[in-house]
C-alpha cells in the first residue's frame, strides 16, 4: 500500500479570504513579521498499487476529478517513503 | 404558475419528458471539499449533463449553480465570499442580456430585487474566460445598487465583474446565486423572481 500526501492550494492569482482573515488575526496578535497567509487543504490517501508510478496515476486522477478544482486550485502529490 | 412540477431525487436516472430541469439551492453532502463538488457525481447528474448537452433548459440556483459549475456545464468556479460572511439579504440585480429564454421577456437594464443566501458565491473566472463570457453575451445578471450602478459596495460577495448569473455558450444552462423562487408573491414580500420563471414559460410556450 502507498500513502500519498496531497496539498491542494489556491492558485497564487486567486484571492484567499480565509488566509487574509487569518493573516489579519495574526497581525493583531503582534506577529507583524508575517507578511502573508494562504490556506489550502492537506489530504492523506491510502492507495493499493503495485508500484509508486501506478499509485501516483491513481492519486492524480482523484485530484483532477474531485479533490481539486483546477479552475482555481493546484495540487501537489508526495509519497511517504 | 400553471406548470406541472415533478420532484426528482438525486438517485433517479430518468429525466425524460421534462421541459426544463431546475437544480435548487440548499446544501449537498455537507458541501464538504467544495460546494457542489460531490453532488456533481450524484447518479442523476450524468443524465442531467446529457440533457443539457442536447440543449435541454437547465437552471441552477445557488447550490445548484455551484453544482453546475463543478460539473463543467458552465465555466468558472466559486470561492468563499470575500468578507467570509454568510450573506442572507435582498440584493439588486440588473438584467444584462435578454438573449436567453430566462430573460427574453425582461428588459435590458431592468432591476430585480431578489434575496441571496450563501457563503460561497464569490464567482471566479480568469481574464480570458471573462472576455469570452462578455463577448458571447453570457452574463445575464450583475449585482448593482438600488440605482442600478455597479459600485464596489454593490458587489456583495466579491464576484468577478459583479457576476450574479451566467449561462453557458449555448444559453440553455443558467446558473445564478440569487434565489428567484424566494420572490414569487407580493403578499410574501416581493415577486421579482417570478418574472424569470414567466420568461422561461413564455419562451418554452408552456403557459
Amino acid at each position: 500500500m502507498f500513502k500519498a500526501k496531497v496539498n491542494v492550494t489556491l492558485r497564487p492569482s486567486i484571492l484567499d479570504p480565509k488566509g487574509k482573515a487569518a493573516h489579519h488575526a495574526l497581525q493583531n496578535l503582534g506577529l507583524t513579521n508575517i507578511e502573508g497567509v494562504r490556506i489550502g487543504k492537506f489530504i492523506e490517501i491510502d492507495v493499493q498499487a503495485s508500484n509508486e508510478e501506478e499509485a501516483r496515476g491513481i492519486v492524480e486522477s482523484a485530484c483532477s476529478k474531485l479533490l481539486a478544482n483546477e479552475v482555481m486550485e493546484d495540487f501537489e502529490i508526495q509519497f511517504e517513503s | 404558475m400553471n406548470a406541472e412540477v415533478k420532484f426528482l431525487w438525486h438517485k433517479e436516472t430518468d429525466v425524460s419528458g421534462l421541459d426544463m430541469i431546475i437544480v435548487p439551492g440548499g446544501f449537498s453532502y455537507g458541501d464538504y471539499l467544495r460546494s457542489g463538488a460531490i453532488a456533481r457525481f450524484s447518479p442523476i447528474m450524468q443524465e442531467l449533463i446529457g440533457y443539457a448537452q442536447k440543449g435541454g433548459p437547465v437552471m441552477g440556483i445557488c447550490n445548484g449553480f455551484q453544482i453546475l459549475l463543478e460539473a463543467g456545464l458552465i465555466p468558472g468556479a466559486m470561492r468563499h465570499n470575500e468578507q467570509l460572511k454568510f450573506i442572507c439579504k435582498d440584493v439588486h440585480i440588473r438584467v444584462e442580456s435578454t438573449q436567453s429564454i430566462y430573460t427574453s421577456s425582461l428588459q435590458k437594464d431592468q432591476l430585480l430585487t431578489i434575496p441571496v443566501s450563501h457563503g460561497e458565491g464569490n464567482y471566479y473566472i480568469d481574464n480570458d474566460g471573462l472576455k469570452e463570457l462578455q463577448d458571447s453575451d453570457q452574463v445575464l445578471f450583475r449585482y448593482v445598487n438600488a440605482h442600478g450602478e455597479t459600485t464596489p459596495e454593490a458587489n456583495i460577495n466579491g464576484s468577478v465583474d459583479h457576476i450574479a448569473g451566467i449561462t453557458n455558450k449555448q444559453k440553455n444552462v443558467l446558473g445564478m446565486m440569487p434565489h428567484p423562487e424566494r420572490a414569487m408573491e407580493r403578499l410574501l414580500g416581493k415577486e421579482d423572481g417570478k418574472h424569470i420563471f414567466e420568461s422561461v414559460l413564455q419562451a418554452l410556450a408552456i403557459a
